[in-house]
């Protein structure tokens, strides 16, 4: 059974902070597949588009028949544990510091077997459930897990590697004008995190949830991520203690580019949308790297939550999104400028919400708990991108279909 | 059905040599490939011109072949090989040359066998091992081959009964044996409490399962039998041998090797059968692989090796000699000469010139190779049975 995770106690600053290293990072470009799938927390293989064989370790041609054609395709993650092994002793420094290890190999049930990261709730040579995580590295790997659920399982340091689970952690949420911002805070709170920090621009504006959050125990700090010296003002006294950040930060309004008259709204949306990430990450995105692995309340994670139509315009919304697809570009690299620290990016991409500026949609919208239960449980599983909501996840199947086709049925042109 | 393999009649081994291995080393994969090729000459009295085959096997020769050896050491051979087989590399070498001598390819063969071991190589070498393990086994708590071999030996104890003394006693037998090898380095007694309490590394792997990583160099020359009467030179003959690669595809683990597919034609190719061996020499770097080597290769049925060696004595003066220079656990793994420790050391015995660990009246040997940890497996197996002119 895993012993529940226990509050850490406050650091003591005569304490070295533990050096940020990553396990072993390299893998052949056919393993990426499998990573691909870990950032959506899918468990899938390559599969023999000719005979059908799945495989495992990646490959480039199948290994029973020799046809080219592997396909990733989503797996039945049921096994059995033949074997397993608590390492001691390694010479990777990543490792190292975090023994001893346990690893097991797997007959899976669809086929090949795996040696995977084995929970500590796994009974010897008992039944195991396959999650395919991304750890440290931003790389995939596979866990067994116990089959059903037990006790504090979360909590199991292995599996807490590969995760950023909101539990004990502090968090700081970009807006709190943001309407979605009780219902994150909400969330978090029922998920275990420590501190709750949100930033308020213009507090003298009055605002109508701010009595909601204050109620939930929200810290409310002034910041406005259009205003550099304020998000460093507020990274000055919590960046040492935020350990997931979620820029919540939004500016819309409806309209293409000859919709409007002017670039007042577009520079409005660059100011928010953009460089507010951009402002956010340049101050907060040093210390949170310098204390990545910092124990059990760790900097673990940077959430954005952007629209979905980031990856294709709706001129409905056109200039909105466009700053949008920026953001989504930008985070792109922000993951990777955070990778060497272990903080991981995850990006919330959202349907049409709940909320004012898209009021002439039809339904289905995401509602303000329906997010947030999508960012905690990202957090949860440690994922990269998520879909939120019925729309974001018939557009993104859509886009992988055929980016062009999906640009045309958007912008007019399918009956 | 395949086609029978080919004996080697007429071809030999001979000038079997060791450069006593080293902990660490300030040298190179080049530098102990030459003193173990200069040894290897000197004992036949051959000059490096001498020779027109040359077979290498080196981990750490990067960025370097034995393309680029045979410029480095000034050799012009009219054949060239390089055996990257690890664990297996000392059996496929001696196949490879033997057929090459047979074939007229080249006279005499120098097959040699080096790897340095700097600070950190040992780190390197596996973070670079292989693909799969790249992206299939590394990233899993970076055990290297000691978490591999847990595997195997954990369900190898379930499967077949097994406890840690059945290990034990092999690690200590080999033990002994390396006190009379005054090369072995590890030089201390090893007691069967010494090896169940030693610090554990991958469970239920312990200390002393391990090989110690050394820089060191074996090698021997192939040459037809007349070219060693001529010259004078201790010879033994190849009565046998067989290697298999990637077998037993659909085990879920590996509790046995190619050996098994292999093993009939190798006792039939040697007209002998296991009973009939003076001493083995098994691949060991750990216990478990040697074992599953004694059953595969017939000295027992599958599984029945723990018992089979209890009623046994593996040591030099016993009734079973097994790895009586240390072997891999005692005298130290030298990255690809552990695939070839045995097989000089069993040219030795064969030949009269094992000095300390000679094996009284050693006629006939058994050497077996087991290579290459891919992923989740070895993927080589070899042996070959030695004789006594």
């Amino acid at each position: 059974m895993t012993d529940a995770l226990r509050p850490p106690p406050k650091k003591d600053p005569q304490k070295r902070t533990v050096t940020p290293t990553l396990p072993p990072t390299m893998r052949s470009r056919a393993a990426l597949g499998l990573s691909a799938a870990a950032a959506e927390g899918r468990f899938a293989l390559q599969s023999c588009a000719e005979c059908g064989a799945v495989q495992y370790p990646p490959r480039d041609a199948c290994s029973r028949c020799l046809s080219t054609g592997l396909r990733w395709r989503d797996v039945d993650p049921g096994g059995t544990l033949l074997a397993e092994t608590t390492i001691h002793t390694t010479v990777d420094v990543y490792f190292r510091e975090r023994m001893p290890w346990r690893t097991g190999s797997v007959q899976l049930d669809a086929g090949p077997v795996v040696i995977a990261h084995v929970h500590g709730d796994v009974t010897t040579r008992g039944r195991v459930r396959m999650w395919n995580l991304l750890d440290r590295a931003g790389q995939a790997v596979l866990v067994a897990m116990p089959e059903g659920r037990t006790p504090h399982m979360e909590d199991d340091p292995q599996l807490r590697e590969m995760t950023a689970d909101p539990k004990h952690r502090r968090i700081l949420i970009a807006d709190a004008r943001n309407p979605n911002a009780p219902a994150l805070a909400r969330a978090l709170k029922d998920a275990g995190a420590a501190m709750l920090i949100a930033g308020e621009a213009e507090g003298w504006r009055p605002y109508p949830h701010r009595d909601a959050l204050a109620a939930l125990g929200v810290d409310l700090q002034p910041m406005d991520v259009t205003d550099t010296a304020s998000v460093k003002k507020l990274a000055g006294e919590y960046g040492g203690k935020t350990d997931i950040l979620i820029n919540n930060a939004r500016f819309m309004r409806p309209g293409g580019v000859l919709a409007r008259g002017d670039t007042a709204f577009a520079r409005d949306e660059i100011e928010v949308n953009y460089l507010g990430l951009m402002r956010l990450a340049q101050a907060f995105g040093p210390g949170m790297c310098a204390r990545a692995q910092d124990g059990v309340n760790s900097a673990a994670a940077w959430v954005n939550i952007l629209t979905v139509e980031a990856l294709s315009n709706d001129p409905a919304y056109g200039c909105f999104n466009a700053s949008n697809a920026a953001a989504l570009s930008l985070s792109q690299s922000l993951r990777a400028e955070f990778r060497g620290a272990g903080l991981r990016v995850m990006n919330v991409l959202t349907g049409p919400t709940e909320d004012d500026w898209y009021q002439p949609l039809p339904p289905p919208k995401v509602g303000h708990a329906a997010l947030a239960r999508s960012v905690v449980e990202g957090l949860q599983r440690g994922l990269e991108d998520v879909y939120c909501g019925d729309v974001a996840k018939d557009l993104v199947e859509r886009f992988r279909r055929d980016p062009k086709v999906l640009e045309r049925e958007r912008t007019g042109g399918t009956a | 059905m395949a086609r029978r393999r080919q004996g080697y009649d007429g071809v030999v081994l001979t000038a079997p040599v060791t450069v006593p291995y080293q902990r660490y080393s300030i040298d190179t994969a080049h530098f102990w490939i030459a003193r173990a090729l200069r040894a290897t000459l000197d004992a036949a009295g051959l000059k490096p011109l001498d020779i027109d085959g040359f077979s290498v096997a080196s981990f750490t020769l990067f960025p370097d072949t034995p393309v680029g050896l045979t410029q480095h050491l000034g050799l012009c051979p009219r054949w060239l090989d390089t055996i990257p087989m690890g664990g297996a590399s000392g059996v496929v070498a001696l196949r490879r040359a033997a057929s090459a001598v047979q074939a007229g390819d080249a006279d005499i063969v120098a097959c040699v066998a080096g790897d340095t071991n700097q600070i950190d190589s040992f780190r390197k070498l596996l973070s670079s091992f292989s693909r799969f393990a790249m992206d299939a086994s590394y990233p899993y708590g970076f055990g290297g081959p000691s978490a591999n071999f847990a595997l195997l030996t954990d369900r190898y104890m379930t499967e077949f009964n097994a406890t840690r003394e059945d290990f034990g006693r092999l690690c200590v037998a080999q033990r002994a044996n390396a006190l009379r090898n005054p090369h072995a380095v590890m030089k201390k007694p090893l007691t069967m409490e010494d090896y169940l309490t030693a610090r554990p590394i991958a469970d239920p792997i312990a200390l002393f399962d391990c090989v110690m990583p050394v820089a060191g160099a074996e090698a021997f020359l192939v040459m037809t039998e007349d070219e060693a009467l001529r010259r004078n030179l201790p010879f033994a003959r190849i009565a046998g041998a067989i290697e298999r690669h990637n077998a037993h595809v659909d085990d879920p683990i590996q509790l046995r090797g190619g050996w098994t597919m292999d093993r009939d034609e190798l006792w039939d190719m040697a007209a002998c059968a296991p009973g009939d061996m003076d001493l083995i020499q098994t691949y060991d770097d750990y216990p478990v692989i040697s074992l599953m080597q004694i059953e595969d290769l017939g000295f027992c049925d599958k599984g029945a090796a723990p018992d089979f060696l209890r009623d046994r004595d593996l040591t030099i003066d016993g009734d079973f000699p097994h790895n009586t220079s240390g072997g891999q656990l005692s005298a130290g793994q030298a990255g690809a000469a552990g695939g070839f420790i045995g097989l000089v050391e069993a040219i030795r015995q064969v030949t009269g010139q094992a000095g300390p660990t000679q094996v009284k009246g050693a006629r006939r040997a058994l050497v077996s190779g087991f290579g290459m940890i891919n992923y989740d497996r070895g993927l080589c197996t070899g042996a070959a049975v030695l004789e006594a002119a």
